[in-house]
């Protein structure tokens, strides 16, 4: 080959290395872009007298003074469009039976409209669910639906072969020559007043628990179970694994038995995560009982079952890296093999075994399908540490899984969602991060 | 036959021809009171690696209390030698020996022998420094400890013993607290004897101590390795003909596995009896 090919052929396949890298990056881009965008909103958005309204009857925060005058401005705004809905209201009764008929239909429509942005109207019934008793408590969900009170949605199926069309309708028009004609204007020009909107942070995202499943509220109960099965999980999976790896690297003998097991290790790391899900089931609530249903102590030994074959491979590579002359050095000196270990070997090894550790960590706190049939629940509240043998828990995993697919009202709290999704992420990049950071702190300290 | 250091040879051919190169020999080295007793004896002593006998049938005393220099190729079992006296190749899988090796009488290889307490009173400083990533202090006191030392004055004392005696403790008294990873190749080879010596080890073996040291490090090693002679008996594996010939008082030439010479190192060097020593000292093969 002369030069001038082998130049093209260095230089054609950096150019691909560079070219995968950069697709990898702008891939990664794409997905983290809209999670932190959208996440952030959850934290961070324009809030609606509703929303404090909210917060401070389900959680008790806020002053109550100040919300009873708001309140008071804001009904001034409201009463018009209730006096508004009332007066068409006496003039359906004094129209015709056929037209009134034709308006009624129309006029419910627009009440409920009118309920989803600025609350239960007068003389409605307290409602069950929670998520009834309250406007919109964000402001960009408000500007939604206020299209929706505005606008009726039709369908056009005209062309049998296409896909229907969506087109809107003006209710102003469809109420022409009413009285509620009025109607529409003055909260499309108002609404700003009736709701006070006003930019907020609401850190209770992260500390709240959620009301009428996500509907309001925050998230910790899936951040706290996401920390308890993790953790958990670490407690059984990490002593284990640094022990079997110990007996791996220092005193297995080559042989049969040793390579079997080896060799079953691996396998365990490729097993998928539902299997492990599945065989957390049947294992440890079925057949060992060690608790009724699901339980956070169910989710965590599955979890660890499945970090157990990583652990162990990490903290063999760690332990193997270990300069050999360490081991020669202690041993020459007298030190026993225990001893060795224990003050020579695991010490110098530990940079990786922990780095090992808080990775697995990570897994097992992103993971989904090994808690589905033995930890998770899509709504609860936060237990507590004396409930982790009985209780089952939210997770931040299963319940993104859960809020994106199963919700009932899943288009409506989408923040929620993204929320969730920032906070898993952040959780995981952190430990990782706290990974590269304690390594690096041991590393210097070894090196001195 | 027994081969001792006392020119009793079992080799056949007489060899009366002296070298012929150049080999700087030490003035005559003073004999030592209470030294030259057998400390380390091999009886028909051989290693294997699995099929392969690295070390054959070797029959030798190492005389306490003296330096004594093994020297050969590459490849030829010194080491192997030097690292079954503590018993180091047990970490090799697959080394087993036969034949007799005796430390003070008793079996290195005995059925009930403790390798911990034989490490105990077999030091040894390896080819590559390797001080523990600790403190200076740590290092040192890491073997005493072991043995059950805690009181932390009685181990500051035996830190600066171990350190004055390595000839180390002028240069580093000020930062035993520094990690030893930090000192110089040189003095962290002589954190190592240091460490070995806190112990206090009968015997000291020295597997080619000086070939990752320069000069000057080297020479401060001799050094340390003649103020020692006398309190220790003292084994050392080196690649350095001259450094063998500087400090030891006898040397032992293994070539292919086996122990082809064994003498009083100026008679050697000057006149060896076998042609195989003579032509490796003359440096016709390495």
């Amino acid at each position: 080959m002369n030069l001038g090919t082998r130049k093209i052929l260095d230089r054609s396949f950096s150019a691909v290395g560079i070219g995968s890298i950069a697709v990898m990056g702008i891939a990664l881009l794409i997905v983290i872009v809209p999670i932190v965008h959208n996440g952030l909103g959850a934290v961070f958005f324009t809030e609606t007298i509703e929303h404090r309204n909210m917060l401070y009857n389900e959680f008790g925060k806020g002053d109550k003074a100040e919300l009873d005058k708001e309140n008071a401005a804001a009904e001034a705004y409201r009463k018009e469009a209730y006096s508004l809905l009332a007066r068409f209201e006496t003039e359906m009764e004094t129209m015709e039976p056929e037209r009134q008929q034709e308006f009624r239909s129309k006029y419910g429509p627009v009440q409920t409209a009118l309920r989803h942005l600025i609350g239960p109207l007068p003389g409605d019934e307290e409602a069950i669910l929670t998520r009834y008793r309250y406007g919109q408590t964000r402001w960009e969900k408000a500007e939604e639906k206020l299209h929706e009170l505005l606008y009726e949605a039709k369908w056009d199926y005209s062309d049998p072969n296409a896909m229907a069309k969506e087109y809107f309708v003006s209710r102003a028009a469809e109420f022409e020559g009413t009285s509620l004609v009025k109607l529409f204007p003055y909260v499309e020009n108002n609404l700003d007043k009736m709701l006070r909107p006003r930019f907020t942070i609401y850190w209770g995202f992260l500390t709240d628990s959620s009301v009428d499943s996500h509907i309001f509220g925050g998230i910790w109960p899936e951040i706290q179970g996401t920390f308890f099965l993790a953790v958990g999980a670490m407690l059984f999976a990490f002593p284990l694994g640094v022990i079997a790896a110990i007996y791996f690297t220092e005193y297995a003998r080559d042989g049969f038995f040793t390579s079997m097991l080896r060799s079953a290790n691996s396998t365990l790391a490729g097993v998928p995560s539902i299997v492990f899900g599945l065989f957390g089931l049947a294992f440890f609530i079925n057949t060992l009982k060690v608790s009724e249903s699901k339980s956070v102590l169910a989710g965590s030994l599955t979890l660890a079952i499945m970090i157990l074959p990583t652990i162990i491979r990490a903290a063999e590579e760690a332990i193997l890296s270990v300069p050999k002359t360490y081991k020669e050095a202690s041993l020459s000196l007298g030190s026993t093999k225990w001893n060795t270990i224990m003050t020579v070997i695991l010490p110098a090894a530990l940079p990786g075994i922990l780095t090992g550790g808080v990775i697995s960590l990570g897994r097992a706190a992103g993971e989904t399908a090994p808690i589905i049939f033995t930890a998770a629940v899509s709504v609860g509240s936060a237990i507590g540490i004396a409930d982790v043998l009985s209780s089952p828990t939210p997770a931040l995993s299963w319940n993104i899984y859960n809020l994106a697919s199963e919700h009932e009202a899943a288009a409506e709290i989408r923040h929620v969602q993204y929320g969730m999704v920032l906070a898993l992420v952040s959780i995981v990049l952190l430990l990782n991060l706290s990974a590269i950071l304690l390594r690096a702190r041991i590393s210097k300290k070894l090196k001195g | 036959m027994q081969m001792t250091a006392d020119g009793r040879d079992t080799s056949q051919k007489e060899q009366v021809k002296t070298a012929t190169r150049d080999i700087y020999l030490p003035s005559e080295r003073k004999q030592i009171s209470g030294g030259g007793i057998p400390h380390v004896t091999a009886k028909d002593f051989s290693i294997y690696y699995g099929e392969f006998e690295a070390v054959k049938k070797v029959n030798a005393d190492v005389l306490s209390k003296y330096v004594t220099s093994i020297i050969g190729p590459s490849g030829c079992g010194k080491s192997t030698y030097l690292r079954a006296i503590n018993r180091m190749n047990d970490l090799i899988p697959g080394c087993h020996t036969t034949g007799a090796l005796l430390f003070d009488g008793e079996d290195i290889y005995g059925k009930f022998t403790d390798e911990v307490l034989l490490r105990k009173k077999i030091g040894m400083v390896f080819q590559k420094p390797n001080p523990f990533p600790k403190s200076i202090f740590d290092n040192i006191a890491y073997g005493p400890r072991l043995h059950g030392m805690n009181d932390r004055k009685q181990l500051a004392e035996v830190v600066e013993r171990s350190l004055r005696k390595a000839a180390l403790w002028d240069e580093v008294s000020d930062r035993l607290d520094r990690n030893a990873l930090g000192l110089s190749g040189g003095q962290q080879q002589r954190l190592c004897v240091a460490r070995a010596l806190a112990v206090e080890p009968e015997i000291l073996l020295l597997d080619e101590p000086t070939s990752a040291l320069d000069p000057k490090a080297t020479a401060k090693i001799e050094d340390l390795i003649q103020e020692l002679r006398g309190s220790y008996t003292i084994m050392i594996v080196t690649h350095n003909m001259q450094q063998a010939s500087r400090v030891s008082d006898y040397t032992m030439f293994f070539y292919e596995g086996v122990l082809v010479e064994y003498a009083p190192t100026a008679q050697l060097f000057t006149n060896p009896k076998d042609r195989m020593t003579e032509d490796y000292i003359t440096g016709r093969f390495s």
